[in-house]
């Protein structure tokens, strides 16, 4: 349970290897959480040792396969109880051009950033709503919030959960349990290795960072940084002539 | 219906199906037909965290139930738990009676009064509510009544139990005899911390009620400084000629606005207060009424309004006899971060209860409300549990809104005691509240 101060104590993170995802844990932890569970494809196969004084449990977890993704999330209750903090941080980004040059490429990444969100979304919610309190942490992008020629394919897909982590927040309002969308923009990390960049990025722990503010003042949408806000406020309304000449 | 709630220091609020049962009876077949989320018992919410609260499950307030017999020659009364003790002081106080104990308002039910085993500033000298009750009648998990008497363990388990026993529909209590209903009060300011505990240690037993206001703010050599209130109840030679000697009609006399600006409480605020009430508790003798002196935060009708929107905790801790030293650093350190209470209350315990999650025990306890917003709060309280449960002392689960549930076993040794006869009684887990899957009761 979430306590007076805003301290929770478990947390699920799908996709247990994501720095962005592991610096919100480690953060968690730091304030108080002491129930982890990490999913993550072959968990067994090794899984970054965490974290302070934490209990940790690993589960296998597949993205790529919603069939499975009710019985992860009541696996996760099994072993910690009713889960506090939900983050699935599961991704993939690719390149534009590889994926214009192979469609598959690009349906299957579209489906585990869009359509695993959306099934393992609506799993933890269900648990979420059932239990009363409890907060599903979906990390959006602001690639989608206005796409980009530069990386329509994984842009669009953000651009989906997005909406569909607002939608699903709204279906929750009243329920106890909320959504929290967080909209990064460039993050410095392994997703983005090799590419220089952008203006106004950021690092895993300051998105994690963001994410615990978040939490804790009960943040709908939270950017990061904070000045995209107001920059995507302009980005969106820019015509399209000049927005198809963004370089990236 | 499903409804938030929250407890009195109104953070970390969840949604509950509430039903208000209007017989035993019907809290039994609730308890039948509990859901898989579980069942609560609720009063009147002056539990100032998650104690009454059960997310996703289902709340059963038992302000409905309010029957009440008194036996006029042996003083016992026999009172169904949502009755409050407001209520039962109107009746008895005319009639002679008062309660063995009353914590400092008025507003909890019986039930309540059971389930955290309050005290009184009577603690010292007549123990906790638990130490007078004579009979329990539980609602159990298997959806029977069951009447309970001091022989049976699970009547020690639910006594401080926090309600997860059961749900306590009625208690037998013995009641105290009284001339009049007013307090001989005595009054003495004290400079720091050390001259409060020397006059307590050596004057207490003198008076069946004692309490001391401490000045937290208060810094250097003044710190600890407090204002000592002692009394007793007053014999009718005590009242002037013609007084009605068991009159007792005590009302709210404000009522705080439903909407209060946040930071309202701030240290300048908050000193203001604290001077101004130190200086005017001026030493001396007087003649009281019961309520102002039992109950002096009633007549500000929904106080905790005050501390604004994101609510208050309470943090009140016990330290044994010989463990001052702890008792002293954490004054230090409150007093030093300037931490924001207005009203610390300071009391010296004597001998607990069997109750196996019963907080009192001889020793010294502190209370103190704290705005929730106050950065670094967490970290300063978590430090706190620390020292206090290395003293082999603890913190009062009824104020609790945010302890981590690893100091539990140091703090409570016989919780592994509790659990084994909780889970006899309850074995599916049918009575669950936020409080329990917190401290993973």
């Amino acid at each position: 349970m979430r306590n007076a101060l805003g301290a929770v104590d478990t947390v699920l993170l799908l996709g247990g290897r994501s720095e962005i995802g592991l610096a919100i844990v480690e953060r968690l932890v730091r304030d108080g959480a002491r129930h982890v569970v990490l999913a993550a494809r072959d968990a067994a196969g090794g899984v970054p040792p965490v974290i302070g004084a934490a209990e940790v449990h690993l589960l296998d977890f597949d993205a790529a396969r919603p069939e499975t993704h009710g019985e992860v999330i009541e696996a996760a209750v099994k072993l910690v109880g009713d889960l506090d903090v939900v983050i699935p941080a599961f991704g993939v980004l690719g390149s534009q051009e590889v994926y214009d040059a192979d469609p598959v490429a690009a349906a299957e990444a579209v489906a585990v950033n869009y359509g695993g969100h959306v099934s393992i979304g609506l799993h933890a919610a269900r648990r979420l709503r059932d239990q009363g309190h409890g907060t599903l942490v979906v990390l959006s992008s602001v690639a989608g919030v206005r796409v980009r020629r530069a990386n329509f394919v994984y842009g669009s897909a953000k651009a989906g959960l997005d909406g569909f982590a607002q939608g699903l927040g709204d279906a929750l309002h009243g329920s106890g349990a909320r959504v929290m969308v967080v909209r990064p923009g460039f993050v410095i990390g392994r997703m983005t290795e090799g590419m220089s960049p952008a203006p106004l990025s950021s690092t895993p722990g300051q998105v994690a960072d963001a994410v615990i503010g978040g939490l804790r003042s009960g943040a709908e949408i939270v950017w990061v940084p904070g000045m995209l806000r107001a920059v995507f406020a302009v980005m969106r309304v820019l015509p399209r002539a000049i927005w198809r000449r963004m370089p990236r | 219906m499903t409804s938030f709630l929250t407890g009195w220091g109104r953070t970390a609020p969840t949604p509950a199906r509430l039903a208000r049962p209007r017989s035993a009876e019907q809290v039994a077949e609730l308890v039948r037909g509990a859901p898989d989320r579980g069942v609560a018992a609720r009063g009147l919410g002056r539990s100032y965290g998650d104690a009454a609260q059960n997310a996703g499950g289902l709340v059963v307030d038992c302000t409905a139930l309010t029957s009440w017999s008194l036996d006029e020659t042996t003083g016992l009364v026999t009172a169904a738990a949502g009755l409050s003790l407001h209520d039962l002081m109107a009746a008895l106080v005319p009639r002679g009676w008062f309660v063995p104990v009353t914590p400092g308002t008025r507003h909890v039910t019986v039930g309540g009064a059971v389930a955290a085993d309050v005290h009184g500033k009577n603690h010292h000298v007549d123990s906790s509510f638990g130490a007078h009750l004579r009979s329990l009648t539980l609602a159990t998990a298997d959806g029977e009544l069951r009447r309970l008497t001091p022989q049976d363990e699970l009547f020690w388990a639910t006594v401080g139990g926090m309600g997860l026993t059961g749900i306590i529909t009625e208690a037998g209590f013995r009641c105290v005899p009284i001339e009049t209903s007013r307090v001989r009060v005595d009054v003495e300011r004290t400079r720091d911390l050390d001259h409060t505990l020397e006059t307590m240690t050596a004057t207490d037993d003198r008076y069946r009620y004692t309490v001391a206001w401490i000045d937290l703010l208060a810094r250097g050599g003044r710190m600890g400084r407090s204002v000592l209130t002692r009394g007793d109840h007053a014999a009718r030679g005590d009242l002037p000629r013609g007084a009605d000697p068991l009159e007792f009609s005590p009302r709210a006399l404000l009522r705080a606005p439903r909407w209060a600006p946040d930071g309202l409480l701030n240290p300048v605020t908050v000193r203001a207060f604290n001077e101004a009430w130190y200086l005017k508790s001026r030493p001396g003798s007087f003649v009281q009424n019961l309520a102002p002196f039992f109950h002096p935060l009633d007549f500000v009708d929904g106080w905790n309004r005050v501390y604004g929107s994101r609510g208050f905790v309470q943090y009140q801790f016990l330290v044994p006899f010989g463990q001052e030293a702890t008792l002293r650093r954490i004054v230090s350190r409150l007093s030093a971060e300037g931490v924001v209470s207005f009203l610390a209350v300071l009391k010296r315990f004597g001998p607990g209860t069997p109750g196996m999650l019963s907080f009192p025990m001889p020793g010294w306890t502190l209370a103190l409300d704290i705005p929730a917003g106050r950065r670094g709060l967490a970290a300063l309280l978590r430090a706190f549990d620390e020292q206090v449960a290395e003293a082999g002392g603890r913190v009062y689960l009824a104020k609790d809104s945010r302890m981590p549930a690893e100091m539990m076993a140091a703090m409570y040794p016989r919780l592994a005691r509790w659990r084994e006869i909780r889970d006899g009684a309850d074995p599916g887990g049918v009575f669950r509240t936020d409080l329990a899957r917190r401290l993973r009761l």
